[in-house]
């Protein structure tokens, strides 16, 4: 495990004092400098944030966060309820626009470059999208196509054979004719996958991608991104609520808290008791997965949780 | 959406030929060019303009002085006799042409704020347009007394004030659908007092031209009003459906618009002007005519069955409804006793009662 | 589409407020009948002749036929007729919120001003009718038609929100196009009803809220019996079937109970915009979902912007006055416009 020391002198633990904010302020400047040298070293990842600061309106969500995404990474971000990890996916995918900081997307600042050149390079499942009206699940797909269109290239025979393909690989060929409001849940989200799938983007990023299906499903859906991950080298980036499947699915972690990264690293090196408790508030074993050998997190059972709060109690 | 230009469904494994929810668009290749082209949606098209264009040759040869369908094509070739000419091209062609301006440019605005709002309600009159237009006119009709030109300057410059007036009240970090109609709803009602309260400091005289203007009307209308407009949408149009792509990908949220490259605020705004000027436009020439805007875009749709905006078959649609909507107020009513606003009105509440006992039984809505 | 329930509503409270909280609440309602009361009083003292006080009370409670007495007579029942008529359409407005869960529903939405208008045209060109007391029946007629069709074309047993709201939308458009036509043909009828519609309280006789009275009265009964079904029906029609509630009687029911106290108060001033929808929303952004809390503050604070709006129609234009329709819309389009900018748009 590692624990979160790659960020910014001073980020690390502070808090959100007056005091640090004009110092974030200063480094955020002298960041904006050194831009180009961080690009020519050529070992930094495709796409990264360098302390950034997230709020919705006033409302701060995470201050001074730095994250790196690893190339051809399969990387999973959990947390609690509201530790800001949608929230930073947002930012990632330049749908969130940092306060303070800045997302790097092959060595430029994602908001300046071109929304379409963004688009071929970083697909995004957003939790929210609405299937118009009527529509089939083969237009659905089809308009993945957008960013690699224009008036005069509306439908070449390569968006054709891109299309068909994201939908072979989602399972959803057979269903192209069908209309999207008709399907169940699970179909549903592969569809909406293989939309994303058909921008043809080497980075991915999924936003809850198994809220709301039933367990068969869920699995469906994270062995396709595994495959999408192992077989056509994809870099893929997703929020999950499932820590067994993080464990399971993820070649690395990033555990956020209160808009902190806890820890990040391989599954195996961050998913230990005690970094559950910390991140979590969970007292739990962690054992060997027996099908994968991955952790496996197994929640202390109700009455030796509430014992161990009882002793906390009379300890305090 | 699926006007002819932009692109649709991808022509997927080939099954169900003939059942109604699968129909191609073909994809017209040459070069590096492609083009889709959705067969349905094209023939509904045409089919509307070949109807909009037969609906306007018999208005044009219907009123006081009949012509018959031949002598009318005949004197637009130039081929008629002097009398027929004067009332053809000076009186009857430029009240047609206004009323096919007018249609097209209201079914187009209703199909762009209905798709920008997402709401099939979210329609220019239901928005407020129609009443700022409304309470320029009758400024200058109430306070003034204007002239008829006048009256066209007040209604655009309302129009155009309201319509910047509820994107301003509704920015807050981007224009959302939802806010869009709940603010368009509230400056509705308070334009509709504010002409109420107008219409009741006017003496009576006065009070009734500013109701047949409230209306919507196309009589007199002549080659003055057909001009800027014709501008206007020349200018308009193509610019509307160069960005219709990014509307249809605005359809799906605007989290898979951005995912998907899409300028969401600039393409919202940039069609949102549009529509707004088309509205305007079209209400300072015609009148604030009633559920154009509403019933064009759906219905245009339930005949392409086609998802998206479907701009283009909106447009013909609009054009051809208020073109249909005149003659049959004239033939109904005699010529000029009633205007065509009340028509639209009437068909349009039908329409949407009928649609209504459709949908229920096809267990829709 | 027309908004599904807001989450707001979803998590409409079961369990009773904490004691704290509804005391709160209790009080708030308190202040708020006090606002009435002096606002009633500042209504019946202010006009093109202001009366004192003293006047007011002596015209109140000694009446001895001075002319500050007849003064307060002829106020009085403008008074009366607006606190019940603003009642009315607040409370109207919350019900038919609940019923189809949708915040844009308002009398207008649903098509019972448009009924009331088109009977009142009809009754002045083709009836020659010319009274106000004759309006009444008609325009009430017509609303409750209005309210029994839209219900029915809406779907009775199986009536969603869209469906209702479309249904509302399309009978509006019909006759609005009708009753522009008659307008157009008819000057009398113009002159007569281009007052009608702005919507006032000047023309307020004990007559008329005579006639309007027991409708006004079994709706606000109905209206109130009906906070806690429509409560469970807030959540959803399968939580409220699944919590016990009769959905088709609840729905039947709200509509009887709206289009009682929207028809009655419609014939009684015109239609009058904005009190319906606007009141609930305010009355919700402090009260939460809880309709118990909802209908009884609408209750009494729809009045208080009534009867408001009418005592600013008749200060600002002095010795005209604006009529209180487009007061309430003058005022109550800022206020509206304001909410809708500062909720989170997932809650509206």
């Amino acid at each position: 495990m590692r624990p979160a020391g790659r960020r910014g002198p001073g980020g690390a633990g502070a808090g959100g004092g007056a005091g640090t904010e004009t110092g974030g302020a200063h480094r955020s400047a002298d960041g904006g400098a050194n831009e180009n040298t961080k690009r020519s070293t050529g070992t930094v990842n495709r796409l990264s944030a360098e302390n950034v600061t997230l709020a919705y309106d006033q409302r701060v969500i995470a201050e001074k966060l730095s994250v790196e995404i690893p190339d051809n990474s399969f990387t999973v971000i959990v947390g609690p309820n509201a530790c800001g990890k949608s929230t930073l996916l947002r930012a990632l995918s330049r749908m969130l626009r940092p306060s303070e900081g800045r997302v790097l997307l092959d060595g430029q600042v994602i908001q300046s470059m071109p929304a379409k050149k963004v688009a071929r390079t970083l697909g995004l499942l957003p939790q929210s999208s609405i299937a118009p009206d009527g529509i089939t699940v083969g237009d659905l797909v089809g308009r993945g196509r957008y960013p690699h269109q224009g008036i005069l290239r509306q439908w070449s025979a390569e968006d054709e054979r891109i299309v068909q393909e994201s939908m072979a690989s989602t399972g959803v060929a057979e269903l192209a004719d069908r209309y999207v409001d008709e399907l169940s849940g699970g179909q549903r989200q592969r569809v909406w996958i293989a939309m994303a799938l058909a921008q043809q983007t080497p980075l991915l990023l999924l936003d809850e991608p198994t809220t709301y299906l039933d367990i068969q499903h869920q699995i469906d859906v994270l062995d396709l991104c595994a495959e999408l991950h192992e077989e056509q080298g994809r870099t893929l980036v997703a929020v999950l609520h499932d820590l067994n499947h993080a464990a399971r699915y993820a070649t690395h972690l990033i555990a956020l808290r209160g808009g902190e990264v806890i820890a990040e690293g391989a599954p195996k090196d961050v998913v230990t008791a005690e970094l559950v408790e910390r991140v979590f508030g969970l007292r739990c074993q962690v054992i060997d997965d027996p099908e994968t050998g991955t952790p496996l997190v197994v929640p202390a059972a109700r009455k030796a949780r509430a014992s161990a709060a009882a002793g906390v109690a009379e300890g305090a | 959406m699926k006007d002819p230009r932009t692109p649709g469904r991808p022509g997927a494994s080939g099954t169900a030929e003939g059942s109604a929810r699968a129909f191609h668009p073909r994809a017209v290749r040459t070069g590096g060019l492609s083009v889709r082209l959705d067969v349905r949606a094209a023939t509904v098209v045409v089919l509307l303009l070949v109807a909009a264009l037969a609906a306007s040759v018999v208005l044009i040869g219907t009123g006081d002085f009949p012509i018959s369908a031949g002598d009318v094509l005949a004197t637009l070739t130039g081929n008629g006799n002097a009398g027929q000419e004067f009332i053809v091209t000076e009186l009857r062609l430029p009240r047609v042409l206004v009323g096919l301006l007018v249609g097209a440019s209201l079914g187009l605005g209703g199909a762009l704020f209905q798709s920008i709002s997402r709401n099939p309600l979210g329609s220019p009159d239901v928005l407020g347009l129609g009443q700022g237009a409304t309470a320029g006119a009758l400024v200058v009709i109430v306070l003034f007394s204007g002239s008829a030109t006048a009256v066209t300057a007040g209604a655009l410059a309302g129009g155009l004030v309201t319509g910047l007036g509820i994107y301003l009240l509704a920015w807050k970090r981007g224009v959302h659908g939802y806010r869009l109609v709940l603010v368009g709803i509230g400056v509705a009602a308070m334009l509709t007092a504010v002409n109420g309260y107008l219409i009741t400091k006017a003496d009576l005289v006065d009070a009734a031209r500013a109701v047949v203007w409230m209306t919507g009307s196309l009589n007199g209308r002549d080659w003055t009003q057909v001009w800027p407009l014709l501008a206007l949408c020349a200018v308009l149009v193509p610019l509307v459906l160069g960005k219709a792509r990014g509307l249809r990908m605005l359809e799906m949220g605007d989290d898979v618009a951005y995912a998907l490259g899409v300028r969401v605020e600039r393409t919202r705004l940039l069609l949102m002007l549009a529509a707004v000027l088309l509205t305007a436009a079209a209400t300072a020439a015609a009148g604030p005519v009633g559920f154009v805007a509403l019933t064009a875009p759906q219905l245009a749709r339930r005949l392409t069955r086609s998802p998206g905006p479907n701009l283009v078959p909106a447009m013909c649609m609009g054009a051809t409804l208020l073109i249909v909507a005149d003659w049959a107020s004239q033939r109904a009513f005699g010529a000029d006793q009633l205007p065509v606003g009340v028509v639209t009105g009437v068909l349009g509440g039908v329409y949407l009662l009928w649609l209504l006992v459709a949908e229920r039984r096809a267990g829709r809505v | 589409m027309l908004v599904d329930s807001p989450p707001e509503q979803q998590r409409a409270e079961t369990a009773p407020a904490p004691p704290s909280r509804r005391a709160i609440r209790a009080l708030g309602l308190l202040a708020a009948v006090a606002v009435l009361v002096l606002v009633a009083l500042a209504s019946i003292a202010i006009g093109a002749k202001s009366l004192s006080v003293g006047e007011v009370w002596h015209g109140l409670f000694h009446a001895s036929g001075t002319y500050g007495d007849a003064v307060v007579g002829d106020r009085l029942s403008r008074t009366l007729l607006g606190l019940l008529a603003g009642a009315a359409l607040g409370l109207s407005g919350a019900v038919l919120q609940a019923l189809t869960r949708n915040p844009l529903a308002d009398p207008g939405l649903l098509g019972i001003n448009a009924g009331a208008s088109a009977a009142v045209v009809t009754a002045i060109t083709f009836f020659g009718v010319t009274t106000l007391s004759g309006y009444v029946w008609f325009a009430f007629l017509g609303a409750a038609a209005v309210g029994a069709l839209v219900y029915l074309l809406g779907g009775s047993r199986g009536a969603t929100p869209v469906r209702l709201a479309l249904a509302g939308t399309a009978i509006s458009a019909a006759l609005y196009g009708y009753l522009q036509a008659v307008m157009i043909m008819d000057n009398a009828a113009l002159g007569k009803m281009r007052f009608w519609t702005v919507g006032s309280l000047s023309s307020a006789t004990d007559r008329t809220i005579e006639q309007v009275l027991p409708f006004l009265v079994i709706g606000t009964v109905l209206a109130l019996a009906l906070a806690r079904p429509l409560n469970a029906m807030a959540m959803g029609d399968d939580t409220a079937r699944a919590l016990g509630a009769h959905l088709n009687r609840t729905r039947a029911l709200s509509m009887a109970a709206a289009t009682l106290l929207c028809g009655a108060a419609t014939a009684a001033c015109g239609p009058i915009v904005f009190v319906g929808l606007m009141i609930p929303h305010v009355v919700r952004s402090f009260t939460g979902p809880d309709l118990r809390w909802i209908l009884p503050y609408a209750t009494v604070l729809s009045p208080v912007l009534l009867l408001g709006a009418d005592v600013v129609g008749r200060m600002i234009v002095r010795p005209a006055e604006l009529q209180v329709g487009i007061v309430t819309a003058i005022l109550g389009g800022p206020v509206f416009i304001f909410l809708v900018r500062r909720r989170r748009t997932a809650q509206l």
